[in-house]
């Protein structure tokens, strides 16, 4: 049980890391990953969401989508769009300084692919609720981790000198390709 | 996007705010394509374009569902964007979008059962891909119907060339095949590398290299002239 539960968070957090191994979240990956400070934020806030995903994902598919399979996407988008907006309210009104640092940060998780994704997956793994909610914290996790180590580099990059074409992205995704071959080798770790 | 959020509305028509200037069709069609194209231009849909671009035929049924969905989800919100409340269009978008992915998705599953297995979530991930929602704000909510198709359509055939592009690039490095023929010989050795994750941050940094080393020759020579 328990090896099983490791397995699954550390296979999530480094090997199938979701944005360097899957291509997930890559909007806020590139977006925002200007300060070490809010790329953090960002994937605490995330990591957040995702958890309350797996809960609403648990619930939506034990008690209602198995006599509507083909509702699933629809069911999602829904119950993650209502989830941000929720959770918007709730720090609003009992943690109003976290709600101002994180701006407009909080609507935008409900367009990131990683959490529709987060749902897709869980249903097709049959995760149940403990195993959800690990794989969730583990995805979470993983993405503070690219978001973190992004904005350090980019930070760094600022104060470089570089050439006027790679101005735009085209130094950024070079820079993750070689991020995503670090990570590439944690794939020896295990054996799926 | 922001040449759409300039406002210059038609004399005839009401007045409609943020409504994109009236060009005729064929600029509709072509500004997808080319001038304004989602992926190259716009940065939009990445994470669709290098997770599934490591084979010609992913991206060929990628491309399609995208289409499928981006027009008919253009047409439709397009016909009701009178209906439609302003305060709850986003959410409104987004359940009309999610009810085309699913159309795709179960049409999917059932006639090309391998490529649905191998997209895997990436066919009712199209629901958050950036290019649909961004269409549908910037563009299709505010014009009629055959305007928002014929945008829908370009923008479309937009995202399905750069992630052609990306898929032949991959395909041809990666495995020395395209559309699964060999095109080598059997002395070719394939650089598996280009069709795990890092080739496809690499292919898509390389193709933003490529269009940045292209508008800087482009205005050294403008400055060139100028001078």
């Amino acid at each position: 049980m328990i090896s099983n539960l490791a397995w699954i968070f550390f296979s999530t957090l480094l090997i199938n890391n979701f944005t360097l191994a899957m291509f997930l979240g890559l909007c806020s990956f590139f977006g925002v990953t200007t300060k070490i400070d809010t790329g953090w934020r960002l994937g605490a806030a995330n990591t957040f969401v995702l958890v309350m995903t797996a809960i609403a994902v648990w619930v939506l598919n034990t008690f209602v989508l198995a006599q509507a399979p083909y509702l699933r996407t629809i069911a999602f988008i829904v119950v993650i769009a209502s989830l941000v907006q929720i959770v918007e309210m709730a720090i609003k009104k009992f943690l109003p300084a976290l709600f101002r640092e994180l701006g407009i940060y909080l609507p935008l998780i409900t367009t990131n692919c990683a959490i529709l994704a987060l749902a897709l997956f869980q249903t097709t793994r049959k995760y149940n609720l403990i195993e959800g909610i690990v794989f969730a914290i583990g995805a979470g996790l993983g993405l503070t981790l690219a978001l973190t180590l992004m904005a350090s580099i980019r930070e760094r990059l600022d104060v470089a000198d570089v050439p006027a074409m790679a101005k735009r992205m085209g130094l950024v995704l070079i820079i993750a390709s070689c991020m995503s071959m670090a990570f590439m080798g944690f794939a020896g770790m295990g054996s799926g | 996007m922001t040449t759409e959020l300039e406002t210059a509305p038609a004399a005839a028509e009401p007045i409609v705010i943020g409504a994109p200037p009236p060009q005729p069709l064929s600029m509709d069609f072509w500004r997808g394509i080319a001038d304004d194209n989602p992926v190259l231009i716009q940065m939009l849909g990445l994470c669709p374009t290098m997770a599934i671009s490591n084979q010609v035929s992913n991206g060929l049924g990628m491309g399609a569902a995208t289409i499928f969905v981006l027009v008919f989800s253009s047409l439709l919100i397009s016909l009701l964007r009178k209906v439609i409340p302003t305060e709850v269009r986003l959410a409104t978008y987004i359940l009309i979008i999610a009810t085309f992915v699913t159309i795709s998705d179960l049409v999917m599953q059932a006639y090309t059962p391998v490529l649905s297995k191998t997209l895997g979530p990436f066919v009712p991930l199209i629901v958050v891909n950036c290019i649909i929602l961004g269409r549908a704000e910037a563009f299709a909510g505010k014009v009629g119907p055959v305007r928002a198709v014929a945008d829908g359509l370009g923008q479309g055939l937009g995202f399905m060339l750069a992630l052609l592009i990306m898929c032949t690039f991959r395909e041809v490095v990666g495995s020395g095949t395209f559309l699964g023929h060999p095109l080598f010989g059997p002395n070719y050795e394939p650089q598996v590398f280009m069709i795990m994750p890092p080739g496809g941050f690499l292919t898509m940094g390389l193709m933003f290299l490529t269009m940045g080393w292209w508008g800087e020759r482009k205005k050294a020579r403008l400055a060139e002239v100028a001078a």
